[in-house]
């Protein structure tokens, strides 16, 4: 996928339980992940290292990454990161699929 | 709720991407249930996805769904066979754009307004991939100008059920019926459920586990039935050793439409997890 | 550091003061019983003391001494806080505080920990607040856990003597006959209240409903108690029992339910005359109803119920599909309201409910009984008591003594609850030895413990899906990924006793 530009902060995702609210933004050098989860002790790594190989396969080099996350499974956290990003980028039909497939577990 | 689908005793389960998602969350929820139906393991359930209309947002739902994997999509508000057509060629070109076996995703078409009941026979034979149509009768009932009578009968719906039975048996797929949105009143879905079984309806959808039995309670055979429907398999079994030409059972010949019956009821009985010995 | 059976190692100090666990029947048990001191009363003389203070001062509780509470009242106590404040205001410090169990209600308490007022701890349980204060290490001696059974067991042979018991009752006489029958907030049974009592030197009745001699039912008899007080208010009845028990709509704790009545039903211990005990949860309730339905449909009786009450069970006894219950803790108003109008519904102490050490607990009677779990490992081993973080957040209550009493163990939990899987490599805290548990029941299916080839034979035909723990474990683990283990210190805070006195597990800290 190519590279892909953060426009301006978006949001996807809830605070309910099982799931993850991502809260991106434009960012100057790099990825900044602050993550608030409820089971932090026993996968907090694991959910930060979603986030960061989802922002890799879009594309996403600089992004500030706000997550509260409620024990959501991995496919809820790059969904959710997915749809953020789209989001930020103004990007909200006709997604490459074909691209979204290819490295989706 | 999504990973617990396959626990429940359904024999297929549907995702909802229209009604019951915000327009404002449609881009969420699709990448949602397509990251969900890549990694969960649905079991020997038939996965079912209602999509959104074709203009607004339902080609993106056909290509993740297609892609992700999805046995049957259904379509909404169908109206004509011109819908059907068009789902059918968007569903397609996904099946050969991410190297599916063209015609390995079937359809459902939902027929919930007055134009789709009357253009139901067409709409049940516009799509080989058609494996059903069904009812959707919320939408029906206010175009309709009424509402749902449930303790009633359902007279109201007496027409629509009618016509989609026709249509589906006329093209031999399946006919389904509409939901019943109170979770907490089984005893009348129980009643619904009866009725549409004694119309002939192949089933119904549920929008709550707690549903399931009681569903699946009214289409499981009763032991009766199943006794005298081993007893036609094995008159008939008696009489092909004999050389028969003639099958009788207690006195009653036994035609064409008795044994169909027949093997109906143990098909049912065996769907149901019942131990059937033949 | 020692390893018990299960597999825990235990700190050498620790398994040379209590022993380590060695099997659920390893021990053989004799002790003479631990003595109460007794003064006497003389005719004329009252027992009705005017404050908590004089109260106090009356028993002659000095530092170091230990004292002890009830948890009947549950998260509507007052009395533990009442008494605590009063004797920290006193400047009574370095004491023993035995309570039965500890709620969230008592979070107080963290404060008389910090300030030196209570320097040791014993309970069945500690809950959210005060638990987690432990686990991040606020006392210097680790706290002993020990089920309501060992309780019993470590009262009535001594190695818990308690100087003075504080007992809030729901009505008293001025001569300290007491029960939890009558009074503005009603508890039902006073079962674990009735061993301090009896095991004392001397005993408080703190109560808010002062009725005229004598006070029947008797559930603590005057020949125990030294004094009464009388007091505003003991509780908030609402949270010491919860009105009407709900029962759950969750379809996934109803499929759990489901599957462990069918496990039951078909069991060859499901038969006219049975006994059994099920807990409170959503799930157990729904599974209490299911058992019934099937009850009526074969006409079958059970002899009895056990364990706490709730009155989805007196309904039961009341409909003649139980003959008897009965009962060391009612956990809603319509099991204190059963007790008191039912003759068939019996109380009883904790001692004879689950106490391993004596002639013989209610427990060893049960067919059947049906427990829940934080956590279930590949061994059978359950945790109820640490949180999948590794804090102290539960109790462990009359789970292993009913564990080990009954003929047929159930444990029903979902695979996973939210992100965290139920079925795992390793439980973080052994409450239950695996060997105790016969079958654990899952929404998806039931695991039966290999140890037991009769269960097996017996559900070869089942149509319930069977899985071995494993298998279990496996499909936990595919949903939710594999947990990384929770990071403890090197403290110990909490000695976790098996019901007979030795260490089964220890806790260890975990850094704020």
């Amino acid at each position: 996928m190519g590279k892909v530009v953060i426009k301006h902060q978006a949001t996807a995702g809830t605070a309910e339980s099982s799931d993850i609210q991502i809260v991106i933004d434009g960012n100057d050098n790099g990825v900044d992940i602050n993550l608030v989860s409820s089971v932090e002790n026993q996968f907090g790594k694991q959910i930060r290292k979603v986030i960061r190989e989802t922002l890799d396969h879009l594309g996403v080099e600089n992004a500030k990454i706000v997550a509260v996350d409620k024990g959501a499974l991995d496919c809820t956290i790059v969904a959710r990161v997915t749809a953020a990003v789209m989001r930020s980028a103004d990007q909200n039909k006709d997604y490459d699929w074909e691209a979204l497939d290819t490295w989706n577990a | 709720m999504i990973r617990d689908a396959a626990i429940y005793g359904a024999d297929a389960v549907m995702f909802d991407l229209e009604d019951s998602v915000s327009l404002k969350e449609k881009d969420t929820s699709r990448f949602l249930l397509f990251n969900a139906i890549k990694t969960l393991d649905f079991g020997d359930l038939e996965t079912v996805v209602r999509i959104n209309s074709l203009d607004m947002g339902g080609i993106d739902d056909i290509n993740a769904m297609v892609r992700a994997g999805i046995k049957v999509i259904r379509l909404p508000k169908t109206e004509t066979a011109q819908d059907v057509v068009e789902a059918d060629e968007a569903i397609t070109a996904a099946e050969k754009q991410c190297g599916r076996e063209l015609g390995s995703t079937r359809m459902m078409a939902a027929i919930e307004g007055p134009t789709g009941v009357l253009n139901a026979p067409a709409i049940a034979l516009a799509s080989k991939r058609l494996i059903g149509i069904a009812l959707g009768a919320e939408d029906y009932v206010t175009s309709m100008k009424t509402r749902r009578f449930p303790e009633k009968n359902g007279e109201e719906l007496f027409f629509a059920r009618s016509m989609i039975l026709h249509a589906a048996r006329s093209a031999g797929i399946a006919a389904l019926d509409t939901v019943f949105s109170d979770i907490n009143d089984m005893d009348t879905l129980r009643k619904e459920a009866e009725l549409i079984k004694q119309l002939g309806f192949d089933g119904k959808s549920v929008i709550n586990p707690r549903q399931i039995p009681v569903v699946n309670a009214v289409f499981t055979p009763t032991q009766k039935e199943i006794d005298n429907a081993l007893a036609v398999k094995a008159a008939i079994a008696e009489a092909e050793s004999k050389g028969s030409g003639v099958i009788a059972l207690n006195g009653k010949m036994i035609d064409k439409p008795i044994v169909d019956r027949a093997e109906r009821v143990l098909m049912l009985a065996k769907a149901a997890g019942l131990a059937v010995e033949e | 550091m020692k390893t018990n059976k299960v597999g825990r190692q235990i700190p050498d100090e620790i398994a040379e003061k209590y022993g380590v666990f060695e099997g659920q029947f390893a021990r053989k048990l004799t002790y003479t019983k631990d003595a109460a001191k007794v003064t006497n009363v003389l005719p004329g003389e009252s027992k009705l003391v005017d404050t908590i203070h004089d109260a106090i001062l009356k028993t002659g509780l000095k530092d170091g001494m230990t004292i002890s509470f009830h948890h009947h009242f549950r998260e509507g106590d007052k009395v533990m806080n009442m008494v605590l404040a009063e004797i920290a205001a006193m400047g009574i410090k370095n004491l023993s505080l035995a309570s039965s169990s500890i709620a969230n209600v008592h979070e107080p308490l963290i404060d008389h920990i910090n300030n030196g007022v209570i320097t040791n701890v014993t309970s069945s349980g500690l809950r959210d607040k005060v638990g987690a204060a432990i686990s991040h290490g606020i006392m210097k001696n680790p706290v002993v856990i020990r089920s309501h059974g060992g309780r019993g067991r470590a009262i009535e042979e001594g190695s818990i003597h308690i100087d003075v018991a504080f007992l809030g009752a729901p009505s008293s006489d001025e001569y300290g006959n007491a029960n939890g029958s009558h009074g503005k907030a009603t508890c039902g049974s006073m079962g674990y209240a009735r061993v301090d009592a009896e095991f004392a030197d001397k005993v408080v009745i703190i109560t808010d409903n002062l009725v005229p001699y004598p006070n029947t039912p008797i559930s603590i008899p005057q020949n125990h108690v030294d004094y009464v007080v009388v007091v505003d208010s003991i509780g908030d009845p609402d949270g010491i029992a919860k009105g009407a028990t709900r029962f759950t709509t969750n379809p996934k704790e109803l499929l759990i339910a489901q599957n462990g009545a069918q496990a039951i039903i078909e069991s060859p211990y499901f038969k006219d005359g049975y006994s059994f005990q099920t807990g409170t949860g959503g799930s157990t309730l729904a599974l209490a109803q299911y058992l019934a339905d099937e009850m009526r449909k074969r006409q079958y009786k059970a002899s009895f119920a056990l364990g706490g009450i709730t009155s989805p069970m007196c309904t039961m006894l009341e409909e003649g599909l139980i003959e008897k219950i009965i009962d060391t803790q009612s956990f809603d108003k319509g099991a204190a309201k059963s007790m008191k109008d039912n003759a068939n519904h019996y109380e009883i102490s904790a001692s004879f409910y689950a106490n391993p050490g004596n002639k013989g607990a209610a427990v060893n009677m049960l067919d059947v009984v049906v427990l829940s779990a934080l956590e279930v490992d590949t061994d059978f081993n359950v945790n109820v008591m640490t949180g999948s973080d590794g804090l102290i957040r539960g109790a462990s209550g009359g789970h292993c003594d009913a564990g080990a009493g009954a003929k047929l163990t159930l444990i029903m939990t979902p695979l996973i609850r939210g992100r965290i899987p139920t079925i795992v490599d390793h439980v973080n805290t052994v409450i239950t030895p695996g060997e105790s548990i016969d079958i654990v029941v899952t929404e998806i299916g039931i695991a039966i413990n290999p140890k037991r080839q009769d269960l097996i034979d017996a559900f070869k035909n089942s149509t319930l899906p069977q899985y071995t723990i494993q298998e279990l474990r496996d499909k936990a683990y595919a949903v939710v990924g594999e947990p990384e283990p929770i990071q403890y210190n090197d403290k110990v805070v909490a000695v976790i006793e098996y019901r007979d006195g030795s260490v089964i597990d220890v806790v260890y800290g975990v850094d704020q």
